[in-house]
């Protein structure tokens, strides 16, 4: 293997979006369910362990012709939301046995309900996620959830899960995040070996491909992306924030580079990276998901920031860990999350003195020359004056 | 067309109560009350009624600023300060207002928060405005996080979970911050009261199952349902107005008159409908106009149901003052699913003898848009009446657009009266 075949492979991957690979990975074996899930986060670890692939949606990115999409959806809701029911309409996602639309936003609630009107035969559910982060009233809840879900999971596979093989589950995908890990940290110490399409397409196959799959081809990457002798360029290094939902097109995330950023930190695919590694890997395991989630530090939009003045804190933490020399605020038009965030954000950040530039997309931007100017423009203001 | 304006004494009543409210507000410091600001959707009225505690409602504000012709001064505010022009614009009106002063609807400043309780029920925007408000107020948060009905049930689990929160997260909260310890007997007299009152509310919102419909249950509907979604369930003056608004009601139908309208008396009800969504605030006269014009009368709404679906048999229940505090939160309107959403409509088409259904699509609220598409026709398929859509805001007025709206709902009504065999007038 070479890193250009596995880009490759990646890039076949996300090109496909009549999930081939789904398919081929349920036909070699018998009874395999696969289930899909929409962004941000779903415990993966539930699905695994019941024998089901979980198989990340993100829409059709700027591939997909929309027709069906469009008319259950007025122009003023996010592209993502058409894209997926798009998929679904065209039988794209028959290979899937069932969907899990996590607590996201309003859009992805409504669009569990959809679901269920368009596929009645199918296995829905609405993954509701805690807010309170005491384990003893929010865990509760959590962990009862964590448990109904795994339930109706086993009923679809036919496969009752044991505790041991909950937790080799959750060994697998902490060994999952820590491998995504080291390609981001790879990539915030030496930009130049790890363009921010390579980092982006490897974590992008980690939404279909089978976690220890997923894993050898990390590591893989890993160990031949140090060989590679790449030109290093006086690029400005930025964090990219608002993109953990509807996906970017992979040409934006191109354009940022070619207009000068190393983009060493970002929040596209989360579940990628997602809690870590910090899932405890003895005891018992739905209490170990659900404490993960409870007591990570981790930040994105959908997730309630507790009453003790740290909204902004987690991505200032961010930008220090990366020594990134400013933030894009890249959002999705329409996306409620990203978008009532941000003042709050850039508010964090300016009391830090760290620059940021914003701009919106959807995922099937083609207008890509003014987000390329924008972020040249900023880009040049950070190498020429050292701040923005 | 009638030219006399025509009150009702249940609304003379409303409207004083709610700007006596607003008084006490002005009030409420130099009489050392605490301020409680909450949502309405899965608002907890009678335990902070419990507390002494006066509440402000940031989307009554927004909706009262929409009303007077301020809200598109605030929301450009808002957007000069770097919020965003897709979000929603009760937020950005909200917080426009607080920066340019926070003026009531008296014209008295609104009095700062002593607690921000976030009451999480079926709108993930409300999580956002409060994080936006505490950056600007001293005072603690406290979030109520309410489950999503995303199966269709509310579940033993869901009700533990919320009446865990309220006594083991807001009740000590309240207790801090008011210095008053809670008297549950009390607490249990004004849910016994909330019922009584919600027996009058249900009591008017199923008159309109009367020919001719006696109330509109949208426009019209918005009086009906004030005091009891804003600060006044649980107390005597709710019981007094919800007394008198169905007695006014029964008189109406035992008169065989139509709704009170502020263009007079509707006296030819030509049209019955069903809403789903919010109403315009901007254009809410001119809106509501273009029915009256038509005969068209809204004979139930959804939208009334965002702060309690009392219609489909909730009571708030005294002898279990926790769980029915916690069931009323699961139960509104938009903690709903869709495919509940569509039963309710083509349920409320059935039980009211609507002609069709209506669907005002706001663009600020994505809890209640995303998916009203699918709904019109899974609606359709149900009842099989026909609906139409509309697209109009919450409070930005720059998204009211009066001839798109009125061409719109003018080829509805034509082909609603062809489908009915009448001549077309509107």
């Amino acid at each position: 293997m070479t890193i250009t075949s596995i880009i490759e492979r990646c890039q076949a991957l996300y090109d496909d979006l009549d999930l081939g690979y789904v398919k081929e990975w349920k036909a070699a074996g018998t009874d395999r369910k696969a289930v899909g899930y929409l962004p941000t986060y779903i415990p993966r670890e539930l699905l695994w362990a019941a024998g089901c692939l979980p198989v990340g949606i993100v829409g059709g990115g700027d591939q997909l012709e929309i027709v069906k999409g469009d008319a259950c959806f007025q122009s003023y809701i996010c592209h993502l939301p058409r894209s997926v029911v798009e998929l679904g309409l065209s039988g794209r996602l028959d290979c899937l046995d069932g969907m899990l639309f996590p607590a996201t936003c309003d859009v992805i609630r409504n669009l569990s309900g959809i679901w269920k009107l368009y596929f009645p035969d199918k296995y829905v559910k609405y993954f509701d996620i805690p807010h309170n982060y005491d384990s003893a009233i929010g865990g509760e809840f959590y962990e009862d959830h964590l448990r109904e879900i795994l339930g109706e999971i086993e009923l679809l596979s036919g496969h009752q899960v044991t505790d041991d093989e909950l937790r080799d589950a959750i060994v697998l995908y902490n060994e999952n995040r820590r491998l995504a890990d080291a390609v981001y940290e790879l990539r915030a110490k030496e930009p130049w070996r790890v363009p921010a399409t390579d980092c982006y397409l490897l974590m992008r196959a980690g939404l279909v491909l089978a976690p220890d799959e997923h894993c050898a081809m990390l590591r893989e990457y890993l160990e031949l992306v140090r060989l590679e002798d790449r030109p290093l360029r006086d690029n400005a290094r930025v964090l990219v924030v608002g993109a953990f939902c509807e996906q970017p097109p992979i040409d934006l995330v191109r354009a940022l580079e070619y207009a000068g950023c190393y983009v060493v930190e970002d929040d596209f695919l989360l579940i990628n990276r997602w809690l870590g590694d910090t899932t405890a890997e003895t005891g018992e395991p739905i209490r170990a998901l659900s404490e993960a989630y409870l007591k990570t530090p981790a930040e994105t939009s959908s997730r309630y920031v507790d009453d003790d003045g740290r909204k902004g804190r987690y991505l200032v933490d961010l930008v220090r860990k990366s020594g990134a020399e400013g933030v894009v605020f890249a959002a999705p038009s329409f996306c409620d999350p990203a978008l009532l965030d941000r003042p709050m954000l850039q508010a964090a950040l300016d009391a830090e003195g760290i620059g940021h530039t914003a701009f919106k997309y959807s995922e099937n931007t083609g207008q890509l020359q003014p987000i390329r100017e924008q972020a040249g423009t900023f880009a040049d203001t950070i190498k020429l004056w050292g701040t923005v | 067309m009638s030219t006399k304006v025509i009150k009702e004494e249940s609304m003379v009543k409303q409207k004083e109560m709610i700007a006596d409210h607003f008084k006490k507000l002005a009030r409420a410091k130099a009489e050392g009350k605490k301020v409680v600001y909450t949502f309405v959707p899965g608002n907890l009225t009678e335990l902070l009624l419990a507390f002494d505690c006066l509440a402000v409602h940031p989307e009554i504000n927004a909706l009262q600023s929409g009303m007077r012709k301020k809200s598109g001064e605030y929301i450009a505010e808002a957007e000069r300060a770097g919020h965003s022009e897709d979000v929603c614009t009760y937020v950005k009106c909200d917080i426009g207002m607080l920066m340019k002063g926070n003026i009531g609807p008296t014209g008295e400043e609104l009095p700062e928060p002593d607690l921000l309780l976030l009451s999480y029920t079926g709108c993930y925007t409300f999580m956002k405005w409060f994080e936006l408000l505490r950056e600007r107020y001293n005072c603690p948060t406290v979030m109520i996080q309410v489950p999503y009905q995303g199966d269709g049930e509310i579940t033993p689990k869901m009700v533990e979970y919320v009446t865990r929160q309220l006594r083991e997260v807001l009740v000590p909260k309240l207790e801090e911050v008011t210095g008053k310890k809670l008297d549950e007997a009390r607490l249990q007299e004004l849910l016994a009261s909330s019922a009584r009152s919600e027996e009058n509310l249900v009591h008017v919102l199923e008159s309109a199952k009367h020919r001719p419909s006696p109330i509109d249950a949208y426009f019209g509907g918005v009086y009906y349902i004030g005091p009891l979604f804003t600060s006044f369930r649980g107390t005597p003056e709710a019981e007094e107005y919800y007394q008198m608004a169905a007695d006014e009601v029964d008189q109406r139908v035992a008169a065989g008159l139509g709704p009170v309208t502020p263009e007079g008396q509707l006296e030819n009800e030509r049209f019955r409908l069903v809403v789903e969504g919010p109403p315009n605030w901007t254009h809410f006269r001119e809106f509501w106009k273009m029915f009256y014009d038509a005969g068209a009368v809204i004979v139930a709404s959804t939208y009334t149901k965002v702060g309690g679906t009392y219609d489909r048999g909730f009571r708030h229940d005294p002898a279990r003052p926790w769980e029915t505090l916690a069931e009323y939160c699961l139960g509104c309107y938009t903690n709903l699913n869709l495919p509940d959403r569509v039963d309710m409509i083509a349920d409320y088409v059935r039980d009211y003898h609507a002609d069709g259904f209506l669907i005002n699509s706001v663009k600020s609220c994505n809890s209640f848009s995303a998916g009203q598409l699918v709904i019109l026709r899974h609606v359709e398929e149900k009842c099989g009446k026909p609906g139409a859509f509309i697209e109009s805001d919450l409070v930005d007025p720059r998204y009211f657009s009066p001839s798109n709206i009125k061409n719109r709902l003018e080829s509805y009504f034509q082909m609603l009266a062809q489908r009915k065999g009448q001549e077309v007038t509107a």
